[in-house]
């Protein structure tokens, strides 16, 4: 059974190829827009910018702290740069180029992050980008897309650039079933409301909605009611969305393909305990790196399928039916 | 757009250049001695450096617009040496001078080391060191897509070229024949523990630099006017980044201050200060 089969979602294309063409279209109608590649366009798909625009791409080698910097000039000369390489390398290897050059001048700079997670194939934990969110939840001026489809990547590549200010975009090298039929007109800042439920709400982003979609179809079959949320921006965080979620239905199970500590899961449960303190489960990797292997064989045994969120959700079912945390 | 834009000051003879370098270094020290903190030894050793740029007709800029599209841009990499960057953009009319007291104070512009977007003029947040150099490139990129032909000069310091980015950039520039880009090395032979020579040996540091690709002089980095002749030839070198050696005194025109590099990172007495202002004044 595949990734959002429960659900009835249809399968699409890799989310890195989604990217790329997003990217050149973006390019085609947008002159401002340059790429900066971390010499990985051929594996983030940024490559097809080269093909159509050699102008405005620039391979700037294996110096994740020069291409930032780079990136960064080019804003500071009125471009609207979109640096891409593996979300591991650039956060890893340029955080503090980012912190300076990017977040703290709160430049109009783009940072794109492929390869997000642990479902990049069998090249291992050195190349995953597992705490790619808490990092950059560390950079207080960024604002953090994690698309869920290839509507919502479409859509969120668009956004990056028509924001003005930094934004980190999560792209992936899986491919994600659609969530959304077509295009979809998101907004940033504000949780999309993908099924209706009173039971419980699963919050999730990227390929983690499709598998709360999953879960939630199967938790319906036994008469539990999840509402699903896609948390397709991780900051600015949907406030309202969470506080009437937690007050609505009660209990709160979060679902992210990323370590639990700092990640989204974390930050949600920050706004329920402010806001209305319900029982919440949390679907994540707990402090652990994960290992080379088949990226389907690694969310079983690492724990991020639509089964786990289905624990999680009873769990947290159950918590609040006996008056517990 | 108006007609009336502001232009660069251009000070034409050496005494008046010498004057506005021995006023930036005043103004350096008692902005640091007010604050209690700083570099003042790093300010005082690019002095003349900024001078020429900022003074004598080296950099094309806009006061009353500080995002005109077409200004030279000026990169100080070495971001501890700001106060003496913010006495300079005052002096060319970016801001008021009322301000440079406030350096390091809270609700201030003027924050310990240069932020991007908090103060006209300022074209880079620094103080991470190594980091000039790259951004330089990307504005260089930018303007020959834009089709502008402005110029990018980065002040970068010695110990700073330690760091592996400013390596990467350096190969880079060449890479991209980054001729409009002109480095200048403030080489005060000093880092924050001690001299490079014993920390972190640099040389044969020329030489460094030419196998990357640059063109490479050298200069006495107190000799405005030898600075000024400097940039005005590297201006015309082509097909490849140029870099100015500018061989500096830390701390120049204190003699107790150039004779103790532990002053990196500390601001003068009030005491000390006054000595220093002396100092100055006679030089």
């Amino acid at each position: 059974m595949h990734l959002g089969e429960r659900a009835g979602l249809r399968p699409a294309k890799p989310m890195r190829d989604v990217f790329g063409e997003a990217l050149l279209a973006l390019c085609r109608d947008n002159p401002k827009v340059v790429v900066l590649d971390g010499d990985l366009g051929n594996s983030t798909r940024a490559e097809l910018v080269r093909q159509a625009y050699p102008e405005r791409f620039f391979n700037i080698g294996i110096a994740e702290s020069n291409l930032v910097g780079v990136g960064a000039g080019l804003a500071g000369a009125g471009f609207i740069p979109f640096i891409v390489s593996f979300s591991s390398f650039l956060l890893c290897n340029a955080y503090d180029q980012i912190r300076l050059a990017i977040a703290l001048s709160n430049l109009n700079a783009k940072v794109v992050g492929s390869h997000g997670g642990i479902t990049l194939g069998k090249d291992g934990p050195t190349q995953m980008g597992i705490e790619d969110l808490a990092l950059v939840g560390g950079l207080p001026t960024f604002t953090i897309l994690v698309p869920s489809d290839p509507a919502s990547m479409r859509w969120a590549v668009r956004a990056a650039a028509e924001h003005e200010g930094p934004v980190f975009l999560r792209s992936s090298r899986v491919a994600m079933p659609h969530i959304y039929p077509g295009e979809h007109a998101l907004q940033i800042g504000k949780a999309n409301l993908v099924r209706q439920g009173d039971d419980l709400t699963i919050v999730a982003c990227g390929i983690m909605v499709a598998a709360a979609l999953d879960a939630a179809a199967e938790l319906a079959e036994q008469g539990v009611e999840a509402r699903v949320l896609d948390l397709h921006t991780i900051r600015p965080m949907d406030r309202e969305a969470i506080a009437a979620a937690a007050r609505e239905t009660g209990a709160i199970v979060t679902a992210e393909e990323h370590l639990l500590h700092g990640g989204m899961g974390a930050n949600i449960a920050r706004i329920v305990a402010e806001e209305a303190p319900v029982p919440m489960r949390f679907v994540g990797l707990a402090d652990t790196y994960v290992e080379s292997g088949d990226p389907e064989a690694l969310l079983v045994k690492y724990k991020l399928t639509a089964n786990d969120i289905i624990v999680a959700a009873r769990q947290a079912v159950a918590a609040k039916r006996g008056g517990r945390p | 757009m108006v007609d009336t834009q502001q232009a660069p000051i251009v000070l034409t003879c050496e005494q008046a250049l010498k004057d506005k370098a021995r006023s930036l270094r005043l103004d350096a020290l008692e902005m640091t001695t007010r604050a209690g903190s700083g570099h003042p030894s790093s300010c005082f050793s690019c002095a003349e450096i900024v001078t020429a740029l900022y003074f004598s007709g080296i950099l094309r800029y806009r006061p009353d617009q500080p995002d005109w599209p077409e200004r030279d841009r000026f990169i100080m990499s070495k971001g501890h040496a700001a106060p003496l960057l913010y006495a300079a953009l005052a002096d060319a009319g970016y801001f008021s001078r009322d301000e440079l007291p406030t350096l390091r104070e809270v609700g201030s512009r003027l924050q310990g080391h240069p932020i991007q977007g908090l103060v006209p003029g300022v074209e880079a947040t620094t103080g991470s060191l190594g980091q000039g150099l790259s951004l330089a490139i990307g504005h260089i990129l930018g303007g020959r897509l834009a089709g502008l032909d402005f110029r990018v000069y980065v002040l970068i310091g010695d110990g700073e070229c330690e760091a592996g980015q400013v390596w990467e950039a350096a190969m880079a520039a060449a890479h991209f024949r980054a001729d409009r880009l002109t480095a200048i090395l403030d080489y005060n032979k000093y880092q924050e523990t001690g001299p490079i020579s014993r920390e972190m040996a640099l040389e044969p540091l020329a030489a460094k630099w030419r196998s990357f690709g640059w063109h490479v002089e050298e200069v006495d980095g107190h000799d405005v006017v030898a600075i000024v002749a400097k940039l005005e030839a590297l201006a015309q070198v082509r097909g490849q980044p140029s870099l100015l050696i500018a061989h500096t005194v830390k701390g120049k025109g204190v003699s107790f201050v150039e004779a103790d590099y532990t002053f990196h990172g500390r601001a003068l007495t009030p005491e000390q200060a006054a000595r220093a202002k002396e100092e100055i004044l006679c030089t």
